[in-house]
This record gives C-alpha cells, structure tokens and sequence, in this order.
C-alpha cells in the first residue's frame, strides 16, 4: 500500500460547514504521524481552497492523495471559473461579496496563501465551466 | 514516578459501565471494559471532565487528605485564589487565611502572589520579544498536555514559566526557611487545589524537574472544616499580600488581563480549548499576542474539586477584589531563571497509530474500511467513544468487530437465517409429494 485517498464533497450552501474536509485530513496526517510542518501547510492550503470553493463556486468536491513522501489535493468545482489568474494570485485581490467580508473571510489571501504553503500550485479554469485547483505539498522530514 | 502518572482514578465499585464518561473525554482516553471504565494513560490530561460528568461519583481526583502535612517540621499552605470565591458573604481574604492556619498550618502564602510574580515576568519577557507570538499560556495542566499529545506546532508556543503555585511554593520556603532557619526538605508546602490536572502537575511536573510543593489538598475536602475554623474565630491576622492582578487569576481572563495589552483572547471549557487550538494550528488566529485557555469553563474556578458554582464564585471574586491594590507582588529585576522551565514541552505522539508509515497507512486504511461498515451511531455501547475509536481498536488489536453490538445482530441474524433453512432441510429419502414439483424425482 502506497497512497490513502480520499473524497470530500464541500457543501456550497452552508458557509459554517466550510473548512471541516480540510481538518479531517489534518486529523487523518496527524495519525499517520506526518511530519507537522507538512501537515500544517496541506491544512491552510487545503483550508483556503475549500474556502473559495464555498465562497466562490457553490461548492465542489476535494480529492486527497497521501503518498508517503507528498500529499496532492485536487478541488474541483463547478463554478464562474476565474476570469483573471493573475489578478487573482495578487495579495490583497478579491472579488469576494460583502457579506463574506465581514465575517473575516475575503481579504484577497486565499490563492497567495495556497501558492505560499504548497510546493506546487496548477489552476485549471475557464470562466463558465469552472475551475480545477491541483496542489502539492511535500514532505521534507521524516514522517513522525 | 510514571511521566503519564495521573491523579484522575475509577472507584470500580461504584462505576457501572455506563458511557458518560466516555462520550465526554476530550482526548478519547476511555475505553469501557468488562463493565468498568478504564483511562488510557498515556491520552489522559486530567482534565477532570469525566470527575464532572460520572453520575455515580466513580472517578475521583487522588488529592492528598489534610493528613499529609503531618510529619514536616514546618507547614505552608498555599491557597489557589478560586479557593476565595467559595465562601458566601465573604469580604476579607484574611478571614479564610486565619481559618487556614487553624487547621494545622505553621504559614500561609496565597499562590496569588505568585501569579504576580508571573504575570510581571511574562510582560517582561513578551517586551523582549523572543516568545513565539501568539505566546499560549502554560497556567492550565490540562491545556499544557493537551497540546503535548495533540498540537506538535503549538509546543514552542507555550510560556516557558513555571506556574503561580510553583513561583509562590518556592518564595514561600525560602522565605520560610530564611525566618525559621530551617533547611528547605524540613518545611513542606501544599497546595489548596480546585482540580485534579494541579495534583498531577505536582507528582510530574512539565517544565521541571521537581515541584516545590510537597502534596495538594482538594478545596472540596478542606472545605467544611475550613469553614467551621472561620466561623470560630476569635482574631483575624493580616496575612493577605496579593492585589487585584494576582486574585483575578481565578477566574478566565484574569491571566490575559493582567498583561495589560487588549491583543488577547480568553477561553475556557475544554472544547472551547480545543477550537482556538485547532484554529491556531491553521494560522487562522492573527494578530494576537497572548491567548490564555482553562480546560475549565469559567477557568479555575470551574475546577472540580471546588464546591461553588463557578460563575458565583467568579461575581464574589470581583466584589472581594474590588479595594485592593492592583498588584503586591514585584520582581526587582530580570525574570530569574528559576521562574522558567527548565526544559521545552516535547510533543508526545501518542495518537500516532504506527512508527512506520507503510504500516501506519495500512492500519489507516483498515480502519476506513471497517468504520464504513459500522452504523455510524457512535452509542458507546461497545465500550469505544465512536464508531470510528472502535473500528481504530479493531485494527489496534484491541477490540473485535462484533463488539459492534449491531455488527453482531445482523451476524446473529445470518446465523438464524442459515439455522431456519437448515430446520426445513428434509432428507432425499423422506422426500414425499415433491417429487412432481421440483422434477426431482428420477420416475421411481
């Protein structure tokens, strides 16, 4: 056995669930006795996805694979896709509403922060269809 | 003594099996066994939940009785500022102190003064900046183990200080021995205790080597004496020396308000603990400096070996404090180094299922597999807090499948099926009348 996956559907619909994938897959690297850095980096960055995924696109699914020496996170979604990738890389750039604002949430780090925690970042978009986020995080120390 | 030494202990007697206790575990450290709980020692943080939880009274806190002082040469009470809140229509701290002293104590020292002690050094050492922001505090046991056994990330976070009740235990015996001349093993401190997490602390320290203090009594168990004592007496000696800063410890807030900067967050409750944990490991908590968690809700007044509601005992603190000094308590100098642990809090990876990956990832899997064929009502009635704890025991060897009090229905039920069609079963030669309906027949 070399890889766990696992799937997750991220509920568009109901903001205060958001986040509860991204912690089960911390609690699951926690067990396995990943290396904490690590696990802290796929938590935000998986955390921000799942984030946008709510905010942005009515939800979407979350594919995991934990690979001994690296963890892939795939969010797909089926949303407005993004019009501009590079503005949306910017920090600080948001087109977030109003109301998910105030709550905290918006503040235009979502994709900065997932470029920053991961060693590699693919967006696969198109406005319309939706957009396809594939994220990797490697593993530096030994695991435990 | 055993590093996961616990204070926290089952009279089996009076435990019935029920799962109370080990719905309510924060760390998952129940197992009920044979009819009886047992605690998991290395999870345990003695918290004390499942004390507060069990109606049966069958999990009790390990304190020492008044009886441990007897022997030392010279006694010192230290009193937890929660043990002040107890006491209806109180308004003079010395009251409960004279009380203390009537119960066989040569010296009374309020752990408050050491809370001052620790709330001055801790403004000193976040102005030199070399804690890691947000700095956790290190005052709740039960938090302080918690983030060893759950939050790897969150261990450099914690103030390197020893608790109030070490800081006051170490300048009342030197104090003592100084005005007694007595070497320091001959004169004992003991600790008056709201919880069970402290009477831990004190058998194995975190951070030191040894505790200063020499037993922990339970307020619970003081109580009725101390309250008779007080009611009797005839002279009330000025003992108090602690301001507002140091009695305001008591309760959640106390510690962050006394750092005197607004950048702070207070919770209390072990799942409220749990939460901000969770969030600070994410990052998802800036521009914090101080964050102070109590297991306990309302803090250490919430603790349950005190015998007043919390909340009461918090509005009677703010009423007794009221005209007191801010603090009584300064440090002349630097934070001295014996205020400091001595050592890091080293992350403990007890819930680690294997020391080997490949391993570790199979056991994962397994336990996927297993939890999927669950009923996913997590009742407890198997004697695991979940579905998912038992299916993780399943693969740890620990427990069957069928412990699964469904699990076993529907194997029941199979069986029964087999057993029905089996007592249908009718030999070849016996076979009358079937013949022409099942065509078996070979045209006898």
């Amino acid at each position: 056995m070399n890889s766990i996956q696992l799937q997750y559907t991220v509920p568009g619909d109901d903001f205060t669930r958001a986040g509860e994938a991204s912690s089960e897959v911390k609690r699951k690297l926690k067990q396995l006795g990943y290396d904490s850095d690590a696990i802290r980096r796929v938590a935000i960055a998986m955390y921000e996805g799942e984030i946008n995924m709510v905010i942005h696109a009515g939800g979407g699914e979350a594919q995991v694979r934990i690979y001994p020496d690296r963890v892939e996170i795939e969010l797909i979604d089926h949303g407005p896709g993004i019009a501009d990738v590079e503005k949306a890389m910017q920090e600080g750039y948001s087109t977030a509403p109003d109301n998910v604002r105030s709550l905290g949430f918006g503040a235009g780090m979502g994709l900065p922060n997932m470029k920053k925690y991961t060693d590699e970042m693919r967006i696969d978009t198109e406005v319309g269809r939706g957009t396809t986020m594939f994220l990797l995080v490697r593993v530096k120390g030994k695991a435990g | 003594m055993d590093r996961f030494f616990h204070s926290v202990t089952l009279d089996d007697s009076k435990c019935l099996g029920c799962t109370n206790c080990l719905k309510r575990c924060p760390t998952e450290a129940i197992r009920v066994r044979n009819g009886k709980a047992q605690i998991i020692s290395q999870r345990c943080i003695d918290c004390g939940e499942c004390i507060r939880v069990c109606p049966h009274h069958a999990k009790k806190a390990s304190s020492d009785p008044l009886s441990v002082i007897d022997g030392w040469q010279y006694k010192i009470a230290l009193p937890a500022p929660s043990l002040f809140g107890q006491f209806n229509n109180l308004d003079d701290i010395d009251v409960v102190l004279t009380g203390l002293k009537k119960l066989g104590f040569d010296e009374v020292y309020e752990v408050s003064r050491g809370a001052e002690l620790v709330s001055e050094a801790t403004r000193k050492l976040m102005a030199e900046g070399k804690l890691k922001r947000p700095v956790i505090s290190s005052a709740c046991p039960a938090v302080v183990r918690l983030i060893r056994v759950r939050f790897p990330d969150l261990c450099d976070h914690v103030l390197p200080l020893n608790a109030p009740m070490e800081t006051a235990a170490m300048e009342a015996k030197r104090q003592a021995a100084k005005k007694t001349s007595l070497p320091l093993e001959k004169i004992g401190a003991f600790f008056i205790t709201p919880c069970p997490a402290k009477v831990t602390d004190i058998k194995v320290p975190i951070g030191s080597e040894r505790s200063w203090l020499d037993g922990a009594i339970s307020i619970s168990e003081i109580f009725p004496r101390l309250t008779h004592e007080m009611d009797n007496l005839t002279e009330v000696e000025p003992i108090a020396n602690s301001g507002i800063i140091g009695v305001s410890w008591a309760g959640s807030g106390g510690e962050s308000a006394a750092l005197l900067n607004e950048k702070y967050l207070a919770a209390d409750g072990i799942e409220n603990v749990i939460r901000v944990l969770e969030e600070l490991e994410d990052e998802r908590i800036r521009e914090l400096d101080f964050i102070e968690l109590n297991a306990c809700s309302g803090g250490c007044v919430g603790g349950v070996l005190c015998v007043e509601n919390a909340y009461v005992a918090k509005a009677r603190l703010q009423r007794l404090r009221k005209y007191l000094p801010v603090s009584q308590n300064h440090l002349p100098g630097d934070v001295p180094g014996d205020m400091e642990w001595e050592g890091k809090l080293e992350f403990a990876p007890v819930l680690k299922l294997s020391d080997d990956l490949m391993e570790a990832m199979q056991m994962m899997d397994s336990i996927d597999h297993i939890c999927d064929g669950l009923p996913g009502l997590d009742c407890g009635s198997c004697g695991a807090p979940s579905c998912r704890a038992l299916a993780e025991d399943v693969v740890k060897g620990v427990a069957k499948k069928s412990d699964c009090i469904f699990v076993l229905r529907e194997q029941i039920q199979n069986v029964a099926s087999t057993l029905s069609a089996m007592g249908g079963f009718v030999p070849p030669g016996l076979r009358e009348g079937d013949e022409g309906d099942d065509g078996s027949g070979n045209g006898g």
